[in-house]
């Protein structure tokens, strides 16, 4: 353990870490909103992130964006350019988002349910979902299990500091549109007619089907709602870090998953709290441990059997059945 | 008839909770089915509603054939139930809750819609009062009132009631019968699941006695009021 690391390290590591935790939020919603409605932890949402993310690859890829100038540059946008060049990127990852998470609720879950299967083929379902998806991009889809990078079209720069901490355009693009997408969620959920019928599925399935909704459609749009976030999240996930990989689903969905549970799963504000704190949390393990990612994720992990062990229904509890949002 | 179910069979699981019921209920009526707990009055009543799939038989409301509509078209039709119990949105405000009484209408925040507000507030005082309050903090009469009320605003043609009674204090009861009475009077047929049989039966008028999944007495209720074999099994006693 290096405590001057870590306070060294201090501002940078939560700055990070709230960047990475509004990626992990987005995702979070994503589990958070499935649980609520099915109490069906949905695995296979982190491969859905993991679709999207290459969203942004397919949208340089139609644009012709080399990944090199010819001079060996960057091929850095400017201007409308730019933000016509990120728009395309954020609103291809949201359709892959969006596309998959329905085709995944058909495929995987809606027979089952037709059928009254018992929970736990549920959660093999989910989870052999979740292994197809990322086996038929690694096989398939990406040639030899490679990292693809993504053509830098956005200049990284320091806009402005908060202590010692860095804080780059990038950062505020993340934690900004991140932001934005929770608010337009929680206004969904909250105001729209729709977002009432998710929270009367979620709150009591039988009472909503006797009230004339029709609960399918409710699913399916919840789990639209799900992918859409993942795709926000693979979007913003590029912008930040610019790679991305068949396992990436994995990677960034245990703790996704992890910081819904911290939060409360079901329970939409203790997913994006969640998200925050263990971005957060995470940076922070790093910084106490030289700098070793890996101590980064045991710290988050030691923090959320700790939280739970004190609060077995995470930190704010309630699922959607009781809150009110 | 508005209402008729023909030779109904019902399974929980293997279990066959309804074996071969039929009744009707017709328009601007009160119809009650009364019998003890496991009788299956509340299977009968979901199958109505659409929640449990009918493994023979037929129900047919005003002259279309429902066996097999899924539960929410058959709110459209008119058909709304409120449930048994707590069946309220725990976690939504009384003004919420009622919203979604009327999910299936297009009207919402019309003069049509306010009116049946200010009717169920009429019905029901209390509600008025709790407008803004969440659902699941209210007190277990209140929840019955909110399940009653709600199910109004969906300006259902034929009303399901699911034991209305259940839990209540005994003047409590006696009110809550008192507004189905009224609800009735003002033109919406009712289809009653009671317990307690000596108010259902006092207040409907017609009346299905079950035991075990079967109809084994059906008459005006006035007279199964008075019937020795009913006193002595459901009204305790003569």
């Amino acid at each position: 353990m290096d405590f001057n690391s870590f306070v060294n390290l201090f501002w940078p590591s939560t700055v990070n870490g709230l960047v990475l935790g509004s990626i992990y939020a987005l995702i979070a919603l994503g589990y958070t909103l499935v649980y609520g409605v099915l109490r069906l932890i949905n695995f296979a949402n982190s491969e859905v992130f993991m679709f999207s993310a290459f969203g942004s690859f397919f949208a340089i890829d139609m644009l012709g964006i080399p990944d090199r100038l010819s001079n060996g540059d960057d091929p850095y946008k400017t201007g409308f350019t730019l933000v016509g060049v990120l728009a395309l990127c954020l609103v291809m990852s949201i359709i892959i988002g969006g596309a998959s998470a329905v085709v995944l609720e058909r495929v995987a879950y809606r027979p089952l349910r037709k059928r009254n299967a018992p929970r736990l083929v549920f959660l093999i379902s989910a989870i052999g979902a979740s292994f197809a998806m990322s086996e038929a991009v690694g096989e398939w889809g990406t040639k030899q299990r490679q990292d693809y990078a993504l053509a830098r079209v956005f200049k990284k720069r320091r806009l402005f500091s908060i202590f010692n901490a860095d804080v780059r355009n990038d950062y505020v693009l993340v934690v900004i549109g991140s932001l934005i997408m929770m608010v337009i969620l929680v206004l969904f959920v909250n105001r729209s007619k729709v977002g009432r019928g998710i929270r009367a599925v979620a709150q009591d399935m039988e009472t909503a089907r006797l009230m004339g909704v029709n609960v399918d459609r409710i699913i399916l749009i919840t789990f639209l709602v799900g992918g859409v976030m993942a795709g926000g999240a693979a979007f913003f996930f590029e912008i930040y870090n610019g790679s991305a990989r068949y396992s990436l689903g994995f990677e960034l969905g245990v703790k996704a998953f992890t910081a819904a549970v911290l939060g409360g799963i079901g329970n939409i504000k203790g997913a994006l709290l969640g998200g925050l704190m263990l971005g957060v949390i995470e940076n922070w393990g790093t910084s106490l441990f030289e700098s070793n990612q890996k101590m980064g994720s045991v710290t988050a992990f030691v923090v959320l059997v700790l939280v739970l062990m004190l609060r077995p229904t995470g930190l704010l509890g309630e699922s959607m059945g009781r809150s009110k949002a | 008839m508005l209402l008729e179910v023909n030779d109904l069979h019902v399974f929980y699981g293997r279990i066959e909770a309804i074996k071969g019921i039929s009744f009707t209920v017709g328009e601007g009526e009160i119809v009650t089915l009364i019998g003890a707990n496991g009788a299956g009055k509340s299977t009968t009543l979901k199958t109505v509603s659409g929640l449990r799939p009918v493994a023979k038989g037929t129900i047919t409301f005003d002259g279309q054939d429902i066996t097999k509509m899924p539960a929410h078209k058959r709110t459209e039709l008119g058909i709304c139930q409120a449930p048994e119990g707590r069946g309220i949105f725990p976690g939504m405000s009384v003004l919420e809750n009622l919203d979604m009484g009327c999910w299936t209408r297009k009207d919402r925040k019309s003069a049509a819609y306010k009116s049946d507000l200010e009717r169920v507030f009429e019905l029901f005082p209390r509600l008025a009062e709790r407008k803004s309050q969440a659902g699941g903090s209210m007190s277990g009469g209140e929840q019955q009132m909110l399940t009653i009320g709600r199910a109004l605003m969906s300006r259902p043609r034929v009303l399901l009631l699911d034991e209305p009674s259940m839990g209540l204090a005994p003047m409590l009861i006696t009110q809550i019968f008192d507004i189905i009475t009224e609800i009735n009077r003002q033109g919406t047929t009712v289809l009653l699941v009671e317990q307690n049989a000596a108010q259902a039966l006092r207040r409907a008028h017609r009346a299905y006695v079950l035991e075990t999944g079967l109809v084994v007495k059906t008459d005006e209720a006035s007279k199964l009021l008075t019937d020795p074999a009913v006193q002595a099994a459901y009204l305790g006693g003569a």
